[in-house]
């Protein structure tokens, strides 16, 4: 199936921008992602092992946000189920939804997938140090003007740019470099 | 009226199909730019897509801009709403492992869902490692937690710690972004044959691009808010122009000892002592008057009756409170030092009295001393300003 093309950056950009003030303006909060690994982790722990988690002061201060409740009843769960839907729409709109890899033809799968678990854990370390990852601290921080979210953003793109090349080989060159 | 409506008028349930809705809309938003497709993400760090850059700084700068205007417009309380708290360590640290995670993954977390929802299984095993990396903090916290909280610096903003006017900052961010993309628009052209940079029309971008360092100019030279209200509130020609209702302290005393309802006394003296407010007054500072935290009591459909030591702060205060939107608004007139002269204090007669004067006498003695107990008890009864709770928010502890 031929993928149709993507929508304009910058007018997108916008459209993004518009909903993340409109998000600031109704509930004074603006988007996120990761905060979702935490209520999906500590809501799991605390089936598996209650006592561990009633230990963790991590597990802890999730639970004290929402007393009486599950974690999973917080605003970026319903936001995060959101986002999975409205992408399953843009897919089935766009003609996109098919289960691939993507990765280049030089690039195994099984590397990508390890590459992919890998990055994914360094998102979730890194978002629960910073407070938030590139939503819900680069974005959404600089909508407000955080100084700690500008200062994450800078971080992360200052560090993506740094080892950018010793990784290239997961994503460019092959039989050419 | 003026955001955010939580909690006061969306509640937590409410909310979170709001969340539900804003997420529809981001994710849609996410997968139409290509954000679902890592070899798109990371072209950003190759130099053959700056995809990433193009929706990225369009959609902050968007909403820098829209944040600035609702606050100038006296829509949204910039006081209320979540402002990512800075730990400036952990902040740095963070960014930088997410920076090796995003080259590495090829996604960050809000893209890695979009992914997995059109069946990328890459972006699956993204969420995945996201899942495990919290896991793996969460066990390690107690240990790391100093880390955690250090080079804390609170709700910081740019344009606070800076001391400059936001729309300077919002200037400065378009200035860049535009450089940004006419820079990387030639990189992407140079380096990648079949770059997105040609896909679309560059003409009404660049006419957008001096649209949006326009609207950048006017916003920062436009005086905040306050400042702009407080000089016209403070304008003798405006005050004229709008004049206030004023009270006669002794119709005051009158309505105090009648026990009226209808009336709330507002001091606006930045110095009022307990014990020295007249019953059941309010002490509302000027500037806690633009945000949220008095925007029910200001509301309210009783007369506001502003007072200070005399009148003119008290007009001032008024006028201001006009301007801001608040009805039914009057002050004391002459003030405190007014009301004492006229009503707390009732010299002795200097003359055999009729029985008539007698009775005023008596009854003008008698408020004095029922009102002054008042006072008295009003002071002991501290009276608290509606503290507005800030919005929770963000993805942190």
């Amino acid at each position: 199936m031929e993928s149709s093309r993507y929508a304009n950056p910058y007018q997108t950009g916008f459209l993004l921008g518009l909903l993340l003030v409109a998000t600031i303006y109704v509930t004074g909060r603006g988007l996120g992602a990761s905060g979702v690994f935490k209520s999906v982790v500590t809501t799991t722990v605390e089936a598996v092992a209650p006592e561990h988690a009633a230990n963790q002061p991590f597990y802890q201060a999730v639970v004290s946000k929402h007393p009486g409740a599950s974690p999973l009843k917080a605003w970026l769960v319903f936001e995060a189920i959101g986002l999975v839907i409205g992408a399953f729409i843009s897919g089935l709109v766009s003609h996109r939804l098919t289960f691939k890899t993507e990765c280049p033809p030089h690039v195994p799968t099984k590397v990508r997938w390890i590459a992919a678990l890998f990055g994914g854990a360094c998102f979730g370390i890194g978002a629960m140090l910073a407070r938030g990852c590139t939503s819900g601290a680069a974005l959404s921080g600089m909508a407000v003007l955080s100084v700690g979210g500008i200062t994450t953003m800078i971080a992360i793109f200052g560090s993506a740019y740094l080892v950018a090349y010793p990784f290239r080989r997961l994503w460019i060159g092959g039989k050419q470099s | 009226m003026m955001g955010p409506f939580v909690p006061d008028i969306i509640t937590d349930q409410l909310n979170l199909i709001v969340g539900f809705l804003t997420g529809l809309g981001f994710g849609f938003l996410l997968e139409q730019a290509g954000f679902s497709s890592s070899r798109k993400l990371t072209g950003l760090f190759y130099g053959t897509d700056f995809t990433v850059l193009r929706v990225f700084f369009t959609a902050g700068i968007t909403a820098v801009f829209g944040v600035i205007i609702l606050t100038s417009l006296g829509l949204l309380d910039r006081n209320v709403i979540y402002v990512n708290p800075t730990f400036l360590y952990p902040a740095i640290v963070g960014g930088a492992i997410m920076g090796v995670g995003f080259v590495v993954g090829g996604f960050c977390p809000g893209t890695a869902f979009c992914g997995s929802a059109i069946g990328k299984i890459d972006a699956m095993f993204f969420v995945l490692g996201g899942l495990l990396g919290v896991f793996l903090f969460a066990e390690v916290f107690p240990s790391i937690s100093d880390f955690y909280r250090s080079g804390a610096y609170g709700d910081l903003t740019l344009d606070q710690w800076l001391h400059i006017n936001p729309g300077l900052i919002a200037l400065g961010f378009t200035v860049i972004a535009v450089a940004a993309f006419i820079i990387t628009a030639r990189i992407e052209k140079s380096v990648n044959p079949d770059a997105p940079v040609y896909s679309f029309p560059t003409k009404s971008h660049a006419a957008f691009a001096v649209a949006a360092i326009a609207l950048g100019v006017v916003v920062s030279v436009i005086p905040d808010r306050q400042t702009r209200l407080l000089e016209r509130a403070t304008s003798v020609a405006y005050q004229q122009q709008h004049p206030v209702e004023r009270i006669d302290p002794q119709d005051l005393a009158l309505r105090i000892l009648d026990r009226d309802n209808d009336i709330q006394l507002i001091d606006v003296r930045p110095d009022a002592k307990p014990g020295d407010r007249l019953p059941d007054a309010l002490t509302i500072a000027v500037e806690d008057m633009f945000g949220k935290g008095w925007e029910h009591e200001l509301a309210a459909t009783k007369k506001k009756i502003f007072y200070a030591d005399d009148t003119k702060p008290a007009i001032e205060a008024a006028t201001l409170a006009r301007i801001l939107g608040y009805r039914n608004i009057a002050v004391l007139d002459g003030g405190l030092s007014k009301f004492k002269a006229e009503v707390l204090e009732v010299p002795a007669p200097d003359h055999p009295l009729s029985f008539e004067e007698q009775m005023v006498y008596d009854f003008r003695l008698a408020s004095a001393e029922k009102i002054k107990k008042l006072i008295a008890e009003g002071g002991k009864k501290v009276v608290k300003k509606r503290k507005i709770k800030k919005v929770q928010g963000g993805c942190g502890l």
